[in-house]
């Protein structure tokens, strides 16, 4: 619908422009605190942006080391459970979509109802398994689950995607001699690219963001993710810490940010196409 | 779907023994570490588990003693005014940004990427933005609402029993509001632009084109979102952990935050799988309501 032939381009502007305001201000206030020092923080009246920028907190939090530490738990999660989920869902994706049996039904029909299910109801018993299996409190453990976690939505997204390759472009290469190996390595897998590239980020960010699962199952600091960290610096929040927390905070939300920015143009694609087909 | 139409191709016309081995890992993950947790949790909602014990079945007692929970009952209340109210403030707010980003105007591009961001931030870091938002004496918002004479005294937002459910929920539509907006919009762009060209040539207002083209075509892609948020809402856990850990006084207790205190603080397994079985069914009792009311709708139509 075009509003714009009936409100004004500027009233339009100005409306977008309210939205941000108040979707943006949070993370300004915050970055803002991250740059002042203490007593500005709590002068009494302090103003939107710092009156004079001190990186302090920035240089306590890199210094106390610990967000780090779990910085970089997170990340090695992340990037392990992501390339795991590709290895699996892009050879799945393929054959579900390739050779069509019950399979592939029972498949999807699980992706869709396993989504009524609240996490603390697989949680319970997952928790049993993995205590059973010695992988709580364990990076393997915890890369495990996000694995399984984002596996749906990623199965999900390459079905889609391979789905719109049209066979013929493999038959074509067959005749003309590819074997099975070069159909899917020269033929498929450039195609497929962009696709593996989206769903990567999505599981990246998925780990990455990812609360719940980390707080039950990992109980020793240095064996935290960064979520996990910050949340348990909010339980003894003072105040000579809400500086190096907002400091923190900015740190750890930019990696999510330059992520969501390349991937916003595949995010939409999966919910919306099979919203419109089912 | 269309996945389950047949298709006879010269390349793969013979069954294959590739599918299995290609499929076998997404089964066996998905029957280990998703089917079998949860039917097993499903299971244990009937047991008296606690963690190290043995498993002893006991029916039904586990409901019986939640019907006369009253920290649940609470908690239940509390989880249904968050979910109906987060969900209806975040799709129709969402939809209004989706209405004005759907225009050819300048800056559109930038515009959504400033939209993503909250959407980007982890719930965790949600929540500490919002407690620094809410701090008493240093909070952005206190500060505000003082200097515009709306508040004498500061008000200590997040341990009042009369402010903390607005709060919560403010901060909650917060970080939603983006998603909802940015599915919205890809949307409203598969709607042709002949359609409104046609009705206004009928002579359409605004209000006429949103009720009788944008809506009806919209519907599928908005009653997805709205079945979709109402559960990932019912499930929210992360961002109130944060603000309130479920206080004041119990006040914002989801009720992933009861299932969660009585299962892994209290140890009561049963009794927490007990939860979120009520949980499920709760929720597919919505859904279902839901998806009557949408197929009767367009039964109709």
């Amino acid at each position: 619908m075009n509003v714009k032939k009936y409100l004004s381009k500027a009233t339009i502007h100005f409306l977008i422009i309210v939205y941000i305001v108040f979707l943006l201000f949070p993370l300004v206030w915050v970055v803002s605190s991250s740059l002042k020092s203490t007593p500005e923080i709590y002068s009494g009246s302090p103003t939107i942006l710092p009156q004079q920028i001190t990186f302090d907190h920035y240089i306590s939090v890199i210094e106390g080391q610990q967000v780090f530490l779990t910085m970089w738990n997170s990340v090695i999660v992340g990037i392990v459970s992501t390339i795991l989920v590709l290895l699996i869902a892009v050879p799945s994706a393929y054959a579900m979509v390739r050779y069509k049996s019950i399979i592939n039904s029972g498949i999807l029909g699980w992706i869709l109802v396993s989504q009524i299910f609240p996490v603390i109801l697989v949680m319970i018993p997952l928790y049993v398994l993995l205590r059973y299996m010695g992988l709580t409190d364990s990076l393997v453990g915890l890369t495990l689950i996000y694995v399984v976690w984002s596996l749906p939505f990623v199965l999900w997204m390459m079905h889609g995607y391979v789905k719109s390759i049209p066979i013929e472009l493999e038959e074509a290469a067959v005749i003309d001699g590819a074997n099975r190996a070069q159909v899917i390595f020269k033929v498929l897998m450039p195609l497929l690219l962009p696709a593996i590239g989206a769903s990567a980020l999505f599981a990246f960010i998925s780990a990455w963001n990812e609360f719940f699962f980390a707080f039950v199952l990992m109980k020793s600091p240095a064996l935290a993710t960064l979520q996990v960290e910050l949340a348990r610096y909010t339980g003894m929040e003072g105040q000579a810490r809400t500086g190096p927390l907002a400091a923190a905070s900015v740190i750890a939300t930019i990696p999510s940010i330059i992520l969501f920015v390349f991937m916003r143009k595949w995010l939409t694609t999966g919910l919306v196409s099979g919203a419109l087909k089912g | 779907m269309d996945f389950i139409k047949k298709k006879k191709h010269t390349l793969y016309s013979k069954k294959e023994i590739g599918q299995i081995q290609l499929l076998f890992p997404v089964i066996l993950l998905v029957s280990v570490f998703s089917l079998f947790p949860l039917l097993r949790g499903i299971y244990l909602g009937f047991t008296d588990y606690r963690l190290g014990d043995a498993i002893s079945f006991n029916g039904f007692d586990n409901y019986a003693q939640l019907f006369n929970d009253e920290y649940f009952w609470d908690s239940f209340k509390i989880g249904m005014i968050w979910t109906f109210i987060v969900t209806a403030l975040q799709v129709s707010l969402g939809l209004g940004l989706a209405l004005l980003l759907n225009n050819k105007i300048k800056f559109v591009a930038l515009y959504t990427v400033l939209i993503l961001i909250p959407w980007a931030t982890p719930p965790i870091i949600r929540g500490i933005l919002w407690r620094q938002m809410y701090e008493p004496n240093a909070g952005a918002v206190n500060i505000l609402l003082t200097d515009l004479g709306l508040i004498t005294a500061p008000i200590n937002w997040l341990t009042s029993f009369e402010y903390v459910i607005p709060a919560v929920i403010v901060a909650g539509v917060w970080g939603e509001i983006s998603k909802a907006a940015i599915f919205l919009l890809a949307g409203l762009q598969t709607i042709s632009n002949d359609l409104y060209e046609a009705s206004k040539i009928d002579g359409a207002g605004l209000w006429d084109q949103f009720w009788h083209i944008t809506l009806p075509v919209l519907k599928p892609v908005l009653a997805a979102i709205v079945s979709l948020t109402f559960m990932w809402n019912f499930n929210t856990f992360g961002i109130i952990w944060v603000l309130t850990q479920g206080g004041p006084g119990g006040m914002t207790r989801l009720p992933m935050l009861a299932a969660y205190e009585e299962g892994f603080r209290y140890g009561y397994i049963g009794y927490a799988a007990a939860i979120g079985n009520v949980m499920v069914i709760i929720l597919s009792l919505m859904l279902f309501m839901y998806i009557r009311v949408q197929l009767r709708e367009r039964k109709e139509s």
